[in-house]
């Protein structure tokens, strides 16, 4: 109980930071979104008329609170460049995004975990050498880059997808999907190389430990000793690493959105904050440090399924 | 020690947290040159151009067959547009990018055509009094909305009457505060009367009408446009089909979608991919790199680029050092290294595509000649030259290296220019709205089809006058063209105006920068306005 209190506490303490950093970035940066609206024709009466009646004439911390508990409330604000309620707008672009990182996790868990097993149990093999080549060039390309070479290479070469043919999974759901593989794989390269890596070094460490040897003295075979004792231990950080990522991965959505002409949240992110826009910018900011937050907390709850060492004092 | 090492991860996990949405955030802020020319075009003051010449190895190579399955459609036409739509109601939306895509949905009372007529829209006719005070509109005999409603005249006053900002509120369009009364007479007539004489009001009435009936424009537009509104989804489309009750010409094709191209880098790949079969304002880099599969049309953008200059801060308060200046630009020269050769100079504020008032003879008031810059310079007291910094804009690739060889140019002269390139944004602020700077490069649009659109900020007090230009003279000009209601003597004053800007040297005229459209070969049609308008109506299969 009073875990989940402090965990709830802080939850709310790391939000009001970030949408007051958000806030006070808004307030440094230049650009009025009064003049943004009106355009650089309109005349000084008209865009004071229209900044008092946007509330963008109170102090900051006025409109910061203002915001904030109107924000708790489910207000999202109306953006200031679309003119419509938040909410409404962000709520049909989520699927896409999450669509996107929920891809490249799936095959960032189906590609990597089989590869982190095949290269420990053959260390120092054939296969094992070459993958590990492969895996360090992989890591150190990013997700922007590797979307132009996929763009080039299936798009332009091999005419497997059609550059910048997004569409909307309201009309063709089937084409939706199939147009996101390759986003997704843009996004999961660099993170199938580091659980490989990962996988592959604790499965060996552990494999290495006084248990390992214990069990096959008790008559197990390799692959007894590795899929029953040693990738249990071995997957602890693994899934640590995997719910970072998965956040990360919302987030490198960010390049690969701009890369792949995908009109899903980190498209409207971007072009809101050139537009200064912050009702949106506010309400993106948040719903992606929910995320982090959430993420954070469900790999807590798997760790204490997964190894029953770890408790955390209630 | 597991716990411990738990416990140390929760303590810095908020930390993370702050870290991964600030890095967000502030990622967002440096300018992505694509994702910033695509926002920034909500301004009159300047071209939208394409921001980036530079383009990726993956383009360059760029060469497919159209296998997208859209492509061989046509009945639709997928339009590419860098900025997306800033609102649905026509009166709140002010972004050029807006503008072009409203008008194949809205009318005006008059509407522009490609050669920078006003033509009858709404209104079948109309009349204008004497005095210049009194617009009389006769409405068209069975015009109706995209929801099948007939228009009438209660519509025409409400749609006036809402620019106006009847309820004491400001007027949403400027001149819009000349309008005394807007009275209906009888069921298809209206009067509109001013407060003061303004033969030029007819430009500002193409503003779009719009039922009163209709309760939200904001979310459902309704015009009386060749197209009506279908569906758009932020930073994805604007989607709209033919409007089969159109009073005038139908359009060709039925379906249209305009798609939002923020990556202007992707434009070539997207083109030869099929997933777009038009875009205007390519670069001409792009357009060189598109296969023969597309038509490519060159225009003009129909703005006045210049190195705009401070009038108020040294060394610009004299006019000496400002025709200096002239006299050491050449314009040929940055129009071959900026694209190619392409584009129009021009010596004044006024582009070519206003052919009453353009004056190709002010193009040489100053032709390039280094040793009377150095003389000039001599007698304003700067004989071993100065130093100043260009302002730019930097999503606005042209203009940025029109500053460039500006700076070169000037070289050659002993004056030194440094180059700043800031965020469109505070340019806004820092250039155009406080005025703090010494020089910029950008490019001025009109937004009516009326001279005093590009003249009117050259007036001494004028607020949208950022290169604090101050001139009893024409100010006298400008006042008289405004005040006569004769044609000719009209545009005697303005050329009086453009004459002065140029032998003032209020800034360093420039060009008229070229404007690029590229058109898959299936469609033909295309047209340049002389306004910011891209009329789709016009566009019809190439057999």
């Amino acid at each position: 109980m009073k875990y989940t209190i402090k965990k709830l506490f802080s939850t709310l303490m790391t939000l009001i930071v970030v949408s007051l950093c958000v806030f006070l970035a808004f307030n440094v940066l230049p650009g009025d979104p009064a003049i943004r609206m009106l355009g650089l024709e309109a005349s000084d009466e008209l865009i004071e008329q229209t900044r008092a009646a946007m509330g963008l004439n109170d102090p900051l911390l006025v409109r910061y609170f203002r915001w904030f508990i109107a924000f708790l409330q489910g207000d999202f604000g109306t953006s200031y460049s679309y003119k419509v309620p938040v909410a409404g707008m962000l709520l049909n672009k989520i699927p896409i995004t999450f669509s996107l990182g929920i891809i490249a996790f799936i095959l960032t868990v189906l590609i990597s975990i089989p590869m982190g097993i095949v290269t420990a149990k053959y260390e120092n093999g054939v296969l094992d050498r070459i993958i590990t080549v492969f895996n360090q060039i992989i890591m150190a390309i990013p997700p922007f880059f590797s979307g132009i070479l996929i763009t080039f290479i299936f798009g332009m070469i091999l005419k497997i997808f059609t550059p910048g043919g997004f569409v909307s999974y309201k009309d063709d759901f089937f084409g939706f999907i199939k147009y996101l593989i390759f986003p997704s794989f843009a996004i999961a390269f660099p993170k199938i190389a580091m659980t490989v890596k990962m996988l592959r070094g604790n499965l060996i460490d552990e494999a290495g430990k006084d248990y390992a040897r214990t069990a096959y003295s008790r008559g197990n075979n390799t692959n007894g000793v590795l899929y029953r004792h040693v990738l249990k231990n071995a997957m602890i950080p693994v899934i640590t690493f995997l719910g970072m990522a998965l956040a990360d991965m919302v987030a490198g959505s960010i390049v690969v959105e701009q890369v792949f002409s995908i009109p899903g949240i980190s498209r409207i992110l971007l072009t809101s904050i050139s537009n200064r826009d912050y009702p949106v910018v506010e309400a993106i900011i948040m719903g992606i440090a929910i995320i982090v937050i959430v993420l954070n907390l469900l790999v807590d709850i798997i760790y204490r399924i997964i190894d029953p060492r770890i408790r955390i004092d209630d | 020690m597991i716990k411990r090492r738990i416990m140390k991860k929760k303590g810095t996990s908020i930390l993370m947290v702050v870290l991964t949405t600030l890095t967000v955030a502030l990622s967002g802020c440096s300018s992505d040159k694509a994702g910033d020319s695509a926002n920034s075009s909500n301004t009159t003051a300047t071209s939208t151009d394409t921001a980036t010449s530079t383009q990726t190895d993956a383009d360059a190579s760029a060469k497919a067959d159209g296998n997208a399955t859209t492509t061989d459609d046509l009945s639709k036409l997928i339009v590419g547009i860098p900025q997306d739509i800033d609102g649905l109601d026509p009166h709140n939306s002010t972004g050029a990018g807006t503008r072009e895509v409203f008008y194949n949905i809205f009318e005006g009372l008059v509407k522009a055509d490609e050669n920078g007529n006003l033509n009858p829209a709404v209104a079948s006719d109309y009349t204008i009094s004497d005095d210049a005070t009194v617009y009389s509109f006769t409405l068209r005999d069975g015009i109706k909305f995209h929801d099948g409603s007939a228009v009438t005249v209660e519509d025409i006053k409400y749609s006036i009457e809402r620019n106006m900002g009847v309820d004491g509120s400001e007027p949403l369009i400027r001149a819009y505060s000349k309008i005394d009364s807007v009275n209906i007479v009888d069921d298809t007539h209206v009067d509109i009367v001013l407060k003061e004489a303004d033969s030029d009001f007819l430009t500002q009435l193409t503003v779009a009408i719009i039922p009163a009936a209709n309760e939200h424009p904001d979310t459902t537009p309704i015009g009386t446009g060749p197209y009506k509104y279908v569906s758009n989804s932020p930073q994805e489309n604007f989607v709209v089909t033919r409007f089969d009750d159109y009073w005038g010409e139908k359009a060709y094709i039925k379906d249209v979608v305009f798609k939002i191209e923020s990556n202007m880098d992707a434009i070539v790949m997207d083109l030869e991919g099929g997933s777009i079969d038009m875009m205007a304002r390519v670069t001409s880099t792009q357009a060189n790199q598109l296969s023969d599969k597309f038509e490519v049309y060159e225009g003009t953008m129909n703005l006045v680029q210049a190195l705009y200059l401070n009038n108020d801060v040294k060394p610009f308060d004299d006019v000496k050092v400002r025709q200096a200046l002239c006299y050491a630009v050449n314009p040929q020269e940055i129009m071959d290294f900026v694209s190619d050769g392409a584009g129009t100079e021009v010596g004044s504020a006024m582009f070519p595509a206003f052919t009453k008032y353009y004056m190709p003879e002010l193009n040489d008031t100053y032709n390039t000649d280094i040793d009377k810059a150095k003389e000039l310079l001599t007698e304003a007291g700067y004989p071993d030259g100065f130093e100043f910094t260009i302002t730019v804009p930097s999503n606005y690739g042209q203009h940025v290296d029109t500053a460039q060889v500006i700076a070169e140019e000037l070289k050659a002269i002993g004056v030194t220019a440094n180059i700043q390139e800031i965020e469109w944004n505070s340019w806004v602020s820092d250039v155009y709205s406080d005025r703090k700077y010494e020089a910029t490069v950008v490019g001025i649009d009109a937004s009516t089809l009326s001279a005093s659109a590009l003249l009117s900020r050259y007036v001494s007090d004028a607020g949208k006058n950022f290169v604090n230009f101050k001139s009893e003279a024409y100010d006298t000009a400008y006042a008289n063209a405004q005040a006569t209601q004769k044609d000719d003597e009209k545009t005697k004053f303005y050329k009086e105006c453009e004459t002065i800007l140029s032998e003032e040297a209020a800034s360093v005229y420039i060009q008229d920068l070229p404007e690029f459209v590229v058109l898959n070969k299936k469609f033909t049609g295309y047209k340049f306005f002389p306004l910011y308008v891209q009329d789709i109506a016009a566009i019809k299969p190439a057999n």
